[in-house]
C-alpha cells in the first residue's frame, strides 16, 4: 500500500486517475494548481488506485492524502 | 489632474500604484477578494471594495464587479497594474464606456500587441527586426510541423494570446514538437481563451532584454533605457538589471530606436515595454513582444533615471506633459531587482503559507516593493510574488554587493521563499561576470 500526499497547499485542478485504475510508476494521478503553476502528482509505484481522496476543485494542504495505491 | 483612481489589482503592485497616487493627491480605491482582505494595500487605500471570492475569475478578472466598484466609490479612473485585466482591450473599452479614465494605452494598441502573430507582422512592417516565425496561427500539428520545417529547428512554441511563459515550450525534433504543440494548445485555451499557436526560431544562447517606452500625451514616444531579464526559470523572470551587461552602446542605440518605432506603429500612450531577444553570439536582436502596461520590473528603470513611471502614467492619462524634460533624461549607476517568490529555492515549487516573520532590509540604495507583511497568509490562488527587492549603486559591482547584503538581511518565515536562491545567484561566477543568458538557472540547477 502506497500513500500519495500533497507536497504543498494547492487546488485540485484535474483528477486524471480513477479508483480501480491500474497505474505505472510515474503515471499522473492528479494535477494540482498552485500560484499559477500546474503540478502533476505522480504515482511512485505501480499498482491499483484503491482510494482517490480528492475531487476537482478541492483545496489540499501540505501532507494531505491524495490517493492510495496497492 | 485625476481626482481619484481605482486600482484593479492586488498586493505589491496595488500598493506601489497607491503610493504614487497618494503623493500626487489622487484619492485611491482598492479592490480585494476574500483571500486578500488583510493585505497592506487594502488598508493603505483611501477606500476598499470587496469584489468577490478568491478565484481570480470571480474577483480580479470580473470586469463588471470592478466597474461597479468604481461607480459606487465615484472613482474617476482605473489603473490596471499588470496581469489580470491589464492587457484586456475589452475591459479597457468598458472602463472608457463607463465614463472613466483608463490609465493605459488606447484599447486598439492593446489589441494589436496582444496577439503575438499580429504584433510580429506589424513590427516587421515597421522595420523592427523579428525572428523567423509564423505569420498566421497554426491550427493543428500538421500545420505546425510544416511550419517548423520552414523555420528550422529548434523552435519555440507559444500561445498567440499568451504571456507569463505559460504553455511555452522548445522543440528540437518533430516528436518534441508534437508534444509541445499539444501542451501549448491546451494551456492556451485554458489560460487565455484562445487556442491559437505560433512558432518562432529558438535562439539557444540568448539574453532577454527589454526597452521601457513612454508614449507622451503629445504623441511623442520616448525610450527610457533597457532592462536585462535573462535570469529566468520556467520562462519566467526571477531577477532583472539595468543597464544590461550584455548590450554594447551601439546595440543599445539600435534597440532603443527600434522600440520607439514599435511604439509609434501603434500610436502608443503611457508606459509600455518592448521585449527583445539578443543573440549573444551574433550581437543582434529580434522583437519578442510588447507589454502594453506597467512592467513588474519597472523599479530598476526608476532607480537609474529618477523618473516615477506611475506618475507619468497618471500624467499621460490626464493629457498632461511628463514631470521631466524628455530631452534631458539621464541614467546613473546600476540597479537590480530580485523577485522574492513564495517557492522553494531548489526546485522552485510553490510554497504558500502564513507569514510569521517579515523584516525588510533597509538602507542606502535599497527599495522594497512588498505585497505582504507579518500575519498575512500567502494563498495558492495568485502568482508567488511576495516582494521585489531592488538596489541601486554607482556601479554593477557595488550593486551586487549591496544586493547580497540586502538578501541576507531580509527575514521571511512561514511560506517557502527563494531568498537562498538569490544569495547563490549573486555569487555565481556566471552571473557575476555579466556574461550570462536565459539558460543560467538551468545550468545552476541541472535536473
Amino acid at each position: 500500500m502506497a500513500e500519495v500526499r500533497a507536497e504543498m497547499v494547492a487546488n485540485v485542478w484535474k483528477v486524471v486517475a480513477a479508483e480501480g485504475d491500474h497505474v505505472d510508476d510515474g503515471d499522473t494521478l492528479v494535477i494540482l494548481e498552485s500560484m499559477k503553476m500546474e503540478i502533476p502528482v505522480l504515482a511512485d509505484t505501480a499498482g491499483t488506485v484503491t482510494t482517490m481522496h480528492v475531487a476537482e476543485g478541492d483545496v489540499v494542504q501540505e501532507g494531505d492524502l491524495i490517493a492510495e495505491i496497492s | 489632474m485625476l481626482e481619484s483612481v481605482l486600482v484593479a489589482n492586488r498586493a505589491e503592485i496595488a500598493r506601489r500604484v497607491i503610493r504614487t497616487a497618494r503623493r500626487m493627491g489622487i484619492r485611491t480605491v482598492a479592490v480585494y477578494s476574500d483571500a486578500d482582505a488583510d493585505l497592506p494595500y487594502v488598508r493603505e487605500a483611501d477606500e476598499a471594495v470587496h469584489i468577490g471570492p478568491a478565484p481570480p475569475a470571480r474577483s480580479y478578472l470580473d470586469a463588471a464587479a470592478i466597474i461597479e466598484a468604481a461607480r459606487k466609490t465615484g472613482a474617476a479612473a482605473v489603473h490596471p497594474g499588470y496581469g489580470f485585466l491589464a492587457e484586456n482591450a475589452d475591459f479597457a473599452r468598458q472602463v472608457i464606456a463607463a465614463g472613466l479614465t483608463w490609465v493605459g494605452p488606447d484599447p486598439a494598441a492593446i489589441e494589436e500587441m496582444g496577439d503575438k502573430i499580429r504584433a510580429r507582422n506589424l513590427m516587421e512592417r515597421a522595420g523592427v527586426p523579428v525572428s523567423p516565425g509564423s505569420r498566421e496561427p497554426l491550427s493543428d500539428v500538421a500545420a505546425a510541423s510544416a511550419e517548423a520545417d520552414r523555420i528550422g529547428y529548434p523552435v519555440m512554441v507559444k500561445a498567440a494570446a499568451g504571456g507569463g511563459g505559460i504553455g511555452m515550450g522548445v522543440a528540437a525534433t518533430p516528436a518534441e514538437l508534437h508534444a509541445a504543440f499539444e501542451t501549448a494548445r491546451s494551456r492556451a485555451e485554458r489560460f487565455f481563451g484562445s487556442p491559437e499557436i505560433l512558432l518562432e526560431r529558438y535562439v539557444e544562447r540568448a539574453r532577454h532584454v527589454e526597452v521601457q517606452i513612454l508614449g507622451l500625451a503629445d504623441g511623442r514616444v520616448l525610450a527610457l533605457g533597457e532592462r536585462d531579464c535573462s535570469v529566468q526559470r520556467r520562462h519566467q523572470k526571477v531577477a532583472e538589471e539595468t543597464p544590461s551587461p550584455g548590450v554594447s552602446a551601439g546595440l543599445r542605440e539600435q534597440m532603443l530606436a527600434a522600440a520607439v518605432r514599435a511604439g509609434q506603429a501603434v500610436s502608443y500612450r503611457g508606459a509600455g515595454t518592448v521585449e527583445c531577444l539578443v543573440d549573444t553570439q551574433a550581437g543582434s536582436f529580434v522583437f519578442l513582444e510588447m507589454n502594453t502596461r506597467l512592467q513588474v520590473e519597472h523599479p530598476v528603470t526608476e532607480l537609474v533615471t529618477g523618473i516615477d513611471l506611475v506618475e507619468q502614467q497618471f500624467l499621460v492619462a490626464a493629457g498632461q506633459p511628463p514631470s521631466f524634460d524628455p530631452a534631458a533624461v539621464t541614467s546613473s549607476g546600476h540597479a537590480l531587482e530580485l523577485r522574492i517568490y513564495a517557492e522553494d529555492p531548489v526546485r522552485f515549487l510553490p510554497g504558500p503559507g502564513t507569514i510569521t516573520e517579515w523584516a525588510e532590509p533597509e538602507g542606502e540604495g535599497i527599495r522594497v516593493d512588498a505585497g505582504y507583511q507579518a500575519g498575512n497568509t500567502v494563498t495558492p490562488f495568485y502568482d508567488p510574488l511576495l516582494a521585489k527587492l531592488c538596489v541601486h549603486a554607482p556601479d554593477r559591482e557595488r550593486a551586487l554587493e549591496r544586493a547580497a547584503a540586502a538578501v541576507d538581511a531580509f527575514a521571511i518565515a512561514g511560506p517557502k521563499t527563494n531568498l537562498r536562491f538569490h544569495a547563490e545567484l549573486l555569487t555565481s561566477p556566471e552571473f557575476v561576470s555579466g556574461d550570462y543568458d536565459t539558460s543560467l538557472i538551468s545550468r545552476m540547477r541541472p535536473s
